[in-house]
């Protein structure tokens, strides 16, 4: 069975549900102009999206299944500024500081796409900044719940579960950002040190003279940014 | 880069990536002990499992003496007896059948069949395998810490599992277990990017998703699988850590444990059971797929004949995988989940009867009037057929919800699931073992030895396992460490179990006699030359056999045709390699 001549790919790549087929009977490479290091990152995510929703449908059925009651997190959730009590306004200021730091991871991202090295490293170190920023907020809140009482084995407010889910799902969100700020730093310097516009290898590099590295970093983060938004909505919102 | 003179062959597209050479070896620690080439990964892989599955094999003879002569030995107590099963379990479908299939097999096979020079991210690969090391040495230290390594059955379910009562519970035992669990989820998905990545963006010229052999369509499939299922597995250990550890309360209700109140309170026992089997269900077809791939190919080759249905096979290999995430309660029909639930599970259990029905009628239709050569490889892909046969059989008894009831937790089950899983994949890596031992180490293993190894393995499986769907029948329930002879047991089944334990003292000495035969062709057995079974495929057609660095040497092979050309009317020979352009043989009929 010779299957007759293979299909040139020097055409510009069809449109629609044809060109997906054309991609995936084609040889070589199912997702076309998609670097190694693009498809495993892609992939990775989508593995690391099914621990995140583990995560949360553990939590839904904890919520659900516990004979206590859930606390109300909007009062838990609150701080005593002048006076008034503002519900999630910590909250509400990490969210805006993560998806603000989407905006200049991808800045970074168009930056690098024209090879901008000075821009594209300097909004990765903004990117980072910020990142770091939530984690520290993050800490800022661990530590004020710690200090009202909130144990993973218990807590003042209600349903035992509550901090233990807290903990948890929220601390193993923060370890995906803290890992996120370390690799953008380290994608930075190289960025900065210009080792992406050479035709060497590296760690991380791969010797294409192209700033890769720093789309890829960008996927990650992206993910670790929506990921929070789900969380902020089925944990904090609910 | 040089053009070399066939980047430029008229009749396939032109090489879309540059020909990466992978990264040479330093001298003798990054070449054989830190190796970043796959083949050598696939080795240690296939060895640390192997090593650690004979750990597994003794825990079974134990179990079985207790079973065959209760009372007989002293040291093997309750406790004992609970530890036993449970790394028994846990070893054989994690440490042994999961990382052989898609670590050793899948490492060794997917460079080479892709026509890839390695894996796509070699570094990432050997991190792969020292994390599973590391995974698989936690597992042995708990056998050695006070307490011994944990007894709750290999499903580890809660909350017995982290109670004093189970043996481990309370000491070190399931802390170890789970974070070996978590560092071997770890380990794999390092692996498994790798696979994945090389499978779909690292194939040579001309090599198409169709004309993939079937053994990288079910290694691929089933490492897709793992990467969405182990996730489940990963949750389900950190929750139950931070509840052993911690003191939270994920799955654990309020209990009352020797008169004392426990702390615990307002978790869910059933939603680890559900994250649990999300896992455990898709983990058996990780373990079947590469088998169902691999034997495809051990039969197209031995018989002579292309493989019937190809695309068929690939779709049903795709379509048992997409199912298998999607009937994981049917391992919980007695847990007292809602009815509906049961209907829905037990539905779609049987719908995957459907794709697994049609490749084992293509398999047999491989066969069909087939040049058929009973070598080792084959044997071993017969007896696959018939004991998969018979395992997918009794599991139709056993999804089905009114069935499953009476017959739950019963022998019965045990023997179903040796039989499809147990038996039936180890078949496929004892024949895979016996078709590419040449390819490894240029050398065939010895023929008499293969056949003292096969027919007591095949015969003695038997023994073992058919006997016990019986004994379940008749009532005994599994996991129990001395049954006696109870009122609701309608026949006394003493002489049969004792005749089981024999038959499986046979069965795992037979695989010693294995053991002395790869070691001792490595040195004595024939040379095998490079194309023993005269395969169509990649991996034997280097310019090097047993395959060098690289695999390729100057040249990346170029692919214009399936896997499958066997015994074409009018060929000279009866197999036209994947790499011959030549022209279309006259009597080969529509492609």
């Amino acid at each position: 069975m010779q299957d007759p001549p293979l299909k040139m790919p020097q055409s510009p790549p069809t449109p629609g549900l044809q060109g997906f087929v054309d991609d995936w009977s084609s040889d070589q490479r199912a997702f076309k102009n998609v670097s190694w290091g693009k498809a495993m990152m892609w992939i990775f995510l989508l593995s690391d999206t099914f621990v995140f929703g583990c995560f949360l449908i553990a939590y839904m059925i904890s919520r659900s299944s516990t004979v206590s009651e859930w606390p109300n997190t909007s009062e838990v959730f609150a701080l005593h500024i002048g006076g008034t009590e503002f519900p999630l306004i910590l909250i509400a200021i990490m969210t805006f500081v993560l998806i603000s730091s989407s905006g200049t991871m991808a800045m970074a991202v168009n930056c690098a796409y024209s090879r901008a090295r000075k821009p594209t490293a300097l909004l990765m170190v903004a990117t980072a900044a910020l990142g770091a920023a939530f984690v520290g907020m993050q800490i800022f809140e661990w530590s004020k719940l710690i200090h009202e009482g909130v144990r993973p084995w218990g807590n003042p407010f209600g349903a035992e579960q509550f901090g233990a889910s807290f903990f948890m799902i929220t601390g193993f969100h923060g370890t995906h950002v803290s890992i996120g700020v370390i690799f953008l730093l380290i994608v930075a310097r190289k960025v900065w040190k210009g080792e992406f516009d050479r035709d060497q290898r590296s760690w991380m590099c791969s010797g294409k003279g192209d700033y890769e590295a720093v789309e890829i970093m960008g996927l990650y983060w992206h993910f670790v940014d929506l990921v929070w938004v789900f969380i902020f909505a089925f944990f904090y919102l609910w | 880069m040089a053009e070399l003179p066939h980047d430029t062959d008229p009749k396939l597209p032109p090489a879309e990536v540059a020909d990466v050479i992978p990264p040479h070896a330093h001298g003798w620690w990054s070449q054989y002990v830190f190796s970043q080439d796959a083949k050598y990964i696939a080795i240690q892989y296939a060895g640390t499992a192997t090593a650690i599955g004979l750990v597994a094999l003794v825990l079974s003879w134990m179990m079985r003496l207790q079973l065959g002569f209760p009372g007989l030995f002293d040291f093997i107590t309750a406790d004992a007896y609970y530890q036993f099963v449970t790394m028994h379990g846990m070893i054989m479908v994690v440490y042994l059948l999961t990382a052989l299939f898609l670590g050793g097999f899948g490492n060794y096979l997917i460079p080479l069949m892709v026509g890839a020079r390695d894996m796509v991210f070699p570094f990432v690969n050997m991190l792969s395998f020292w994390i599973y090391l590391a995974a698989v040495l936690v597992l042995v230290i708990s056998f050695f810490v006070p307490g011994g390594p944990t007894g709750a059955g290999w499903t580890l379910y809660p909350p017995q599992a982290i109670l004093s009562g189970t043996p481990g519970g309370q000491s070190a035992g399931i802390v170890l277990m789970l974070l070996s669990l978590i560092l071997f989820i770890i380990g794999f998905t390092m692996g498994g990017l790798n696979y994945v990545v090389t499978v779909l963006q690292a194939r040579t010229r001309g090599m198409t998703m169709m004309r993939l052999p079937l053994t990288v369509w079910g290694i691929f499939t089933a490492t897709v699988m793992a990467l969405l299922a182990f996730p489940a597995l990963l949750v389900a250990c950190i929750m139950m850590l931070f509840d052993r550890l911690l003191g939270t309360s994920f799955f654990m209700p309020t209990l009352v444990e020797l008169g004392e109140h426990l702390s615990y309170g307002g978790g869910s026992p059933i939603a680890f059971q559900h994250l649990f089997w999300f896992f455990g269900h898709p983990e058996v077809y990780i373990v079947a797929l590469p088998a169902f791939g691999i034997v495809s190919d051990l039969l197209a080759v031995h018989a002579r004949k292309n493989v019937f249905g190809y695309r068929m096979m690939v779709w049903a290999i795709v379509g048992i995988g997409a199912l298998s995430f999607i009937v994981w309660a049917h391992h919980m029909y007695v847990s007292g989940m809602h009815p509906y639930f049961g209907f829905f599970f037990a539905t779609t259990t049987l719908i995957i009867a459907v794709p697994t029905a049609i490749k084992v009628y293509n398999w047999v239709l491989t066969l069909w009037r087939a040049d058929i050569h009973l070598t080792l490889p084959m044997l071993f892909a017969l007896g696959f057929i018939v004991t998969f046969v018979n395992g997918g059989l009794t599991g139709l008894f056993l999804g089905n919800v009114v069935v499953d009831v009476p017959l739950s937790d019963t022998m019965f089950v045990v023997a179903h699931f040796h039989m499809v899983m147990g038996v039936a994949p180890i078949m496929v890596i004892l024949g895979a073992i016996y078709h590419w031992y040449p390819l490894v180490t240029g050398r065939m293993l010895n023929q008499t030895m293969g056949h003292i190894h096969f027919w007591i393995t095949f015969l003695g499986a038997y023994a073992i396992f058919f006997p016990m769907h019986y004994v379940g029948l008749v009532g005994v329930p599994r996991r129990y460490y001395e049954i006696g002879e109870p009122a609701f047991m309608t026949a006394p089944v003493d002489g049969l179990n004792a005749f089981i334990t024999v038959a499986a003292l046979t069965v795992g000495a037979a695989q010693m006699v294995f053991l002395f035969n790869l070691y001792w062709s490595r040195r004595h057995g024939h040379l095998a030359g490079s194309n023993p079974w005269r395969a169509t495929t990649l991996e034997w057609l280097t310019p090097v056999v047993p395959p060098e660095h690289g695999n390729w040497g100057e040249e990346l092979p170029l692919v214009y045709r399936w896997a499958y050309d066997y015994s074409l009317p009018g060929a000279p020979e009866d197999f036209i390699v994947q790499t011959d352009p030549g022209p279309k043989a006259p009597d080969a009929g529509p492609s």
